[in-house]
């Protein structure tokens, strides 16, 4: 029963990919959008039933399909582990899921390739089920290289664009150099304990004390490394912003709430693996802490309205990063749910406006949509309000959470965190009021055009609305749902006590008080000044470095690609043609032997029959010489 | 038999022999002529066949003999179908100059 209903949730996705991508054309665009969104319902459906179960029994499901790789000892088998964590993450998987393909059907319905882009959307929750679902590391990593194909896909699924184009190749990329340090991660940790699957990998690490210090400190540093590829962080966070030519509902489903969070996923399921390297722990704390700082910068000062987003987002998965860097996995996973809400929310309010706007991005040519869009323009404003941290919604709760975890352990990381925080609530404001208030400084056909969207896409604004107001009830401090829930997965929250003492309260004082000057420094720029972000060659001074993003991307640029380049023509233009010339020569040489000997055949017999004799006097003296 | 070969001795029909395949040798080489040409080859032939013959009475061994009998049969053979060839080669170019054969060359 289990089983069945584990390969219905697994495959009602595969199944709706499979549909649209053979029939999709035939079927029509609402009819391919409805079977696609209906098969991530039906999965939903399951998750829920299944989450329902073991929230009762709090016992994993575990689901052996066959063995699938037997050498020896070493046994890999093809199964699944429904348990506390991977529901969690199936929860909201399949449920944003839904709610973005529901979006999508009326954002995606110009688009002539409708069908193809609800296959992709359906093969890539298949693939995060996978990834989420499997029992060990193997059947995670298929999962693992399925979204990222299919974040590849999406991203370049204006492909005739060929910027587009190469910001998929650059997501590829950049996540293959990730994913390398996930398989070196695996590799070691099989060789290590001769297990790759969660449950024995966590009895044999927990039992067996000898194994080797180093190597287990690189399996885990590596499989950091795997989760920085596909979680963008530092250094190797710069095609998540660049994934934004994907179409909106893309970046908030896969750039924001699901994909993005498979590093956290796949550490907090390891979190037995991280518990014991303290020094890759560290690590951990201070990228997530740097990079939710650099990538804050960078948003201040963004015009593009997905772009901030996209900072923002690699800024929240520092803090999450964070979080796990310093052991606390529950308040990464508490913000990851809550940051799904809200980014997802903002995402998809943004493709509102863009849709509205007919493809704008810029803004700087926006202002004022808050008359023309008042659902997009409230449900927008409360996922603002709870990623900048203001109380009672959700992101206050995880935010605070992470602050106060920081601050227990690492004051300096506190501080980063707080600034990023601070920075987070600044340019979320500036995005909202450069895009809401003030007049419309686009042109006057799109002013004329300004509506709000169809209810398809209104409706799952709400719903993340909602959820983006009371997702932090989950986990409210002192009486934490969320804590009890996972105390299976992390042993060590039955033993953590949860006092709220003077300084917590003063922390969440601060915190909220830093929202809020963040808040009211955008009001006092956008609102009472009235400024407008300048145009992009007037940008100077320290603006302008963060505007180019620290020249990250040139930096690499200058590092990786160029030298590579180099040594790319090199190989071109001296080794191959030093090759290619040595056996062009060789036939050459054939030729002109040959066309030298073609002359001997002159068709006179008088000389054949000379040389015929000739030769037989040569065979003869021989014959006799030999003798 | 054994006398004749007793009187004059089996290294003088060697070298009979040798000298009357260098003449057809040379004729060949020589002669551009291809009747003659074509005669040079029958001596070379028949020097090969004489020291077949010898050979054979050296050695009291029929064998050599029958193979003679077997190479003169070709022999005749080849040349009804070489002078067939030539007679063919004079109609159609009026003389019988093998250098005039060049042309036979693709």
């Amino acid at each position: 029963m289990d089983t069945n209903l584990a390969l219905v949730l697994l495959f009602a996705p595969f199944l709706g990919f499979l549909i649209n991508v053979f029939f999709g054309k035939t079927l029509g665009k609402s009819l391919s959008g409805i079977i696609g969104t209906l098969s991530v319902v039906v999965s939903f459906a399951v998750t829920i039933y299944f989450f329902l179960q073991i929230n009762q029994t709090k016992q994993p499901i575990n689901i052996d399909l066959f063995d699938w790789i037997q050498i020896s000892n070493f046994k890999v088998s093809f199964g699944f582990l429904l348990d506390q964590l991977s529901l969690l993450w199936l929860l909201f998987v399949t449920g944003i899921g839904s709610l973005i393909h529901l979006y999508s059907i009326s954002y995606m319905h110009d688009d002539e390739k409708m069908h193809t882009f609800f296959a992709y959307l359906n093969l890539f929750v298949f693939f995060m089920i996978t990834l989420v679902i499997g029992s060990n590391l193997l059947v995670m990593f298929i999962g693992w290289e399925g979204v990222g194909l299919c974040s590849y896909l999406l991203i370049g699924f204006w492909y005739k664009n060929q910027e587009y184009n190469d910001a998929a190749k650059k997501a590829f990329i950049m996540n293959r150099i990730g994913d390398l340090g996930l398989l070196v991660g695996i590799f070691i940790l099989g060789s290590l304990f001769s297990t790759i699957d969660f449950t024995t990998l966590k009895t044999a690490i927990t039992t067996a004390p000898d194994y080797n210090d180093f190597w287990f400190a690189i399996a885990a540093l590596a499989l950091f490394i795997g989760a920085c590829g596909k979680s963008a962080q530092i250094p190797l966070y710069t095609w998540l912003p660049d994934a934004m030519a994907g179409p909106t509902p893309v970046s908030a489903l896969i750039h924001a709430a699901t994909m993005v969070t498979a590093g956290i996923f796949m550490i907090t399921r390891l979190n037995f693996v991280f518990d014991l390297v303290p020094s890759v722990q560290s690590i951990i704390a201070i990228v997530g802490a740097v990079t939710a700082l650099v990538a804050a910068t960078i948003g201040l000062v963004q015009n593009d309205i997905k772009k901030v987003l996209a900072y923002s987002t690699v800024s929240q998965l520092g803090l999450m990063f964070l979080a796990l860097g310093l052991g606390a996995y529950e308040v990464a996973v508490f913000h990851v749910i809550t940051h799904a809400f809200f980014k997802a929310c903002l995402f998809l309010g943004s493709g509102s406006v863009i849709h509205a706007l007919h493809g704008e991005q810029d803004m700087r040519k926006m202002g004022g949509l808050k008359k023309a869009m008042p659902i997009t323009f409230i449900t927008m404003l409360i996922a603002s309000l709870a990623i900048s941290g203001v109380p009672l919604f959700s992101g206050f709760f995880s935010k605070d959470e992470i602050l106060l975890v920081a601050f227990h352990h690492n004051i300096p990381l506190w501080v980063v965190a707080s600034v990023a925080s601070i920075m987070t609530a600044f340019y979320m404001f500036r995005l909202m009021f450069l895009t809401f208030f003030q007049e419309f400084r686009g042109t006057e056909e799109q002013k004329h055009h300004l509506h709000e969207s169809p209810s398809l896409i209104t409706f799952p604004l709400i719903v993340l609305a909602i959820l983006a107001t009371i997702g932090g009830l989950i986990s409210l401090p002192g009486h934490s749902w969320l804590n009890e829930y996972l105390t299976p997965i992390l042993p060590k929250l039955a033993s953590a006590e949860h006092h709220l003492g003077s300084t917590e309260y003063m922390l969440m004082a601060i915190a909220v008080v830093g929202g809020l000057v963040g808040i009211g420094l955008a009001y006092a720029k956008y609102i009472k000044q009235n400024t407008v972000p300048t145009e992009d060659s007037e940008i100077t001074g320290f603006s302008k470095v963060l505007y180019n993003k620290y020249y990250v991307d040139e930096i690499y640029d200058a590092i990786f690609v160029k030298p590579i380049n180099v040594l790319s023509l090199f190989f071109r233009d001296t080794i191959e043609t030093a090759l290619s010339s040595l056996v062009f020569g060789l036939g050459k040489v054939t030729n002109e032997i040959s066309f030298q000997g073609k002359k001997i055949q002159n068709g006179s017999i008088g000389l054949y029959l000379l040389v015929f004799v000739l030769g037989l006097c040569a065979i003869v003296s021989y014959l006799f010489l030999a003798q | 038999m054994n006398n004749i070969l007793n009187q004059i001795g089996i290294e003088n029909y060697i070298f009979l022999s040798v000298i009357l395949f260098c003449i057809g040798v040379f004729g060949v080489l020589y002669r551009r002529n291809a009747i003659i040409v074509f005669m040079s080859i029958e001596i070379m032939l028949n020097a090969v066949n004489l020291l077949f013959v010898a050979f054979s009475t050296y050695h009291q061994d029929a064998q050599g003999q029958v193979f003679v009998f077997f190479s003169m049969a070709v022999a005749a053979a080849e040349v009804a179908v070489g002078l067939a060839i030539l007679v063919s080669i004079f109609r159609n170019l009026g003389s019988i100059t093998i250098d005039n054969l060049k042309n036979l060359k693709g």
